[in-house]
């Protein structure tokens, strides 16, 4: 960060100023003046909540592809076919025994399995054929989209938020003022901040795994050089193991989330087959303060656009791509190999 | 090359060398079965066949060849082919005649077509240019990133592209008095297209550019150490690609006569891959094999599901269950199969290597 800071002031100093234009935007009242250009300031911050939230999503499902990509180079394209699984079973789960939680861990065991079975059968047999192991993946997400579509058929489901949960939440923000000059406080539905939490957690969890743990260190050491640590007598098939199911098993979990907040129904598993593709392209290839920001950027960017110009929506999120591509072509926070 | 024909020694001997063959006898015997078989379709099969199957096996074939030169000749699997064609689509249905009149500008037939195939070219060398500065499967991601935001764009559009329900009613133009749109004018028309990007892409592989491009594909490198520009190279190889793609694109429109978000979109984009893949990357001739396959399968699973009583439905199950075993056991597609089958036989019969047990 000092680093960083000491390398590109001026690019430190344009982030800076712009990240408190943002803070300052969200957090401070809005004059008439301002709601006449911008619009309500409830609208605004309703956005800028949707897209963090939809970015934590974005985090969760990309952090497992990126990290899976980072460490074995290996291309999932099922990563969207096992986010939609993850949903329709945590979905039948909590049908079935009627509890939201009881869903995640199972699932993610489940869809971890599944992960586990990919890696061993598929990836394994083609290590370092990064085109064959795309085709591969591109097959096996077409099967399981007309397995999942005869299983399932293709009505959108949603999964129930439990009680505990639904209903809004009143956060300290401001969001305007009502007509006896009382200021309002902004109100968020109880789940979604939920959500945000709980993907906070994970992404902090997974930074202190990597970057504190002997495990951490074991993947970090293997993203930079694989050959090395297979040679210091690491089990290097085992890391590839745990690293993959983690992945999957993240991604299933996105699954249910996107599940409740959203819904699930053939063809979401394209989306956010793409969306992790966009978000890891942004913010860098195996890098998972990367994924964080990419996701964030991917999620605030679609709902601001949402809002403010439905019809170009897509092409915001393209436009940051391109951006991106144009001037880091390794992604933002991604290192050149 | 020596010929037990005496008169042929003669002729050898006193010549010294013998002329070059002209190009009617390099062809193999096989094209010309094959081209001949294809000139007298209809009078063998019915009309369904001519469109249908035929017309649409040419058409898929072309879009799909324009990602083999890509990947084949270049180097770069890139997913936006179909993207490209369905901006060509757009663009016959945007500036000439359809069912959505107000939208529809309406131009002259010799006007729409070319600038259709232009714009569709230069999205497709703008995206290029975009996608050469990354590599391997780096590119499959963001060309399929670009054919997402694609989709997506053109069905939230609703005042250049019409939003979700897209152009319906988009013909070809009644030229000399023919309608194109009839079974055997539009077999015609598709396989003179398709033979002609097939030529066009034997002929630029064979050209210093093609060349060239093989050079970049193999080692990028040394191609910038001897002088070449690299990145140019690749770009204009997208260009050259967009062109063939957009021609595939217009037709495949006037066959289907509509355009539609769901025309560019994901599944369409992987079938292209699918059918590249599945017909062979390494030769020209590889998407058709590709695309007749895929079109067979799509046209006739559900016959054949219902056949082994399961559902008709599943036929992408079954296209997706072939496109895994191919790629699992030959990845460079039946073309891959063929040859290796080609060689063994030869192994097989040479008494020289080893009892042909090699």
């Amino acid at each position: 960060m000092q680093e960083f800071i000491q390398r590109r002031p001026i690019w430190s100093g344009i982030i800076a100023l712009a990240l408190a234009v943002f803070l300052w935007l969200v957090l401070a009242p809005w004059s008439p003046e301002m709601e006449a250009v911008m619009g309500r300031k409830r609208v605004f911050l309703n956005a800028v909540f949707g897209g963090v939230t939809l970015g934590a999503l974005y985090f969760l499902v990309a952090a497992g592809f990126t990290l899976i990509f980072g460490l074995m180079r290996n291309v999932n394209l099922a990563h969207g076919s096992l986010y939609l699984l993850g949903g329709y079973l945590g979905f039948e789960i909590s049908e079935r025994t009627g509890s939201w939680l009881l869903a995640f861990p199972i699932v993610f065991v489940l869809v971890g399995l599944v992960g586990i079975i990919l890696q061993n059968q598929v990836f394994r047999r083609m290590e370092g054929e990064e085109l064959r192991q795309t085709m591969v993946t591109i097959g096996i997400s077409v099967v399981l989209a007309d397995l999942m579509l005869w299983t399932w058929g293709g009505q959108s489901y949603t999964i129930m938020t439990p009680d505990w949960l639904s209903g809004p939440a009143e956060l300290p923000i401001i969001s305007g003022t009502n007509r006896d000059g009382e200021t309002v406080f902004l109100r968020y539905p109880a789940v979604r901040i939920a959500i945000l939490i709980a993907a906070i957690v994970i992404g902090v969890l997974m930074w202190l795994i990597l970057n504190k743990s002997r495990l951490g260190m074991l993947i970090r050491a293997g993203v930079d050089d694989r050959d090395m640590l297979a040679a210091s007598g690491i089990r290097i098939q085992w890391v590839f193991l745990a690293v993959f199911a983690f992945g999957a098993g993240l991604a299933g979990i996105g699954g249910i989330i996107g599940g409740t907040f959203q819904s699930l129904s053939p063809g979401e598993d394209t989306r956010f087959l793409l969306a992790s593709l966009v978000v890891v392209i942004v913010g860098g290839m195996g890098s998972i303060p990367g994924a964080a920001i990419g996701a964030v950027l991917i999620g605030l960017s679609e709902q601001l656009g949402l809002v403010y110009a439905p019809t170009y929506s897509v092409v915001f999120t393209f436009l940051i791509m391109v951006a991106v591509l144009a001037f880091r072509p390794q992604g933002l926070l991604g290192r050149t190999r | 090359m020596s010929t037990t024909d005496p008169l042929g020694e003669i002729f050898a001997s006193t010549r010294r060398s013998r002329p070059e063959p002209s190009w009617i006898e390099r062809v193999p015997l096989p094209v010309w079965i094959v081209g001949f078989v294809a000139l007298i379709m209809p009078l063998i099969a019915n009309n369904f066949w001519l469109f249908q199957v035929f017309g649409w096996t040419f058409i898929l074939g072309m879009i799909a060849l324009s990602l083999m030169f890509l990947a084949g000749y270049g180097g770069m699997v890139s997913l936006i082919q179909m993207s490209v064609a369905g901006m060509a689509g757009y663009g016959v249905a945007i500036l000439g005649t359809s069912g959505m009149g107000d939208l529809s500008l309406g131009w002259p037939w010799w006007l729409y077509i070319p600038v259709a195939i232009i714009i569709a070219a230069i999205f497709g060398t703008i995206v290029g240019a975009l996608a050469v500065r990354t590599e391997g499967i780096y590119t499959i991601m963001i060309t399929l990133a670009i054919a997402s935001a694609f989709f997506y764009f053109t069905r939230q559009n609703y005042e250049i592209f019409n939003g979700y329900s897209g152009f319906n009613l988009v013909v070809p133009p009644r030229l000399f008095g023919v309608d194109w749109r009839r079974p055997i004018p539009f077999y015609y028309l598709t396989l003179g297209c398709a033979v002609l990007s097939y030529l066009a892409v034997v002929y630029v592989s064979r050209s210093p550019f093609g060349l060239a491009l093989q050079g970049v594909r193999d080692g990028p490198r040394r191609m910038a150490a001897l002088g070449y520009n690299v990145t140019a190279h690749r770009i204009a190889a997208y260009t050259f690609a967009s062109v063939i793609a957009a021609v595939g694109g217009i037709l495949l429109v006037w066959q289907n006569s509509q355009v539609s978000p769901g025309t560019v979109g994901i599944p369409a984009v992987i079938d292209i891959l699918v059918i590249a893949v599945v017909g062979g990357l390494r030769r020209p001739i590889g998407p058709f094999i590709g695309a007749l396959i895929y079109v067979l399968l799509r046209t006739f699973s559900p016959d054949i599901l219902l056949g082994f009583g399961l559902s008709g439905e599943r036929f992408k199950t079954l296209i997706g269950m072939g496109f895994l075993l191919i790629v699992f056991f030959s990845p460079d597609g039946v073309l891959g199969l063929w040859d290796r089958w080609r060689e063994r036989q030869r192994r097989k019969r040479d008494p020289l290597r080893d009892g042909g047990k090699r």
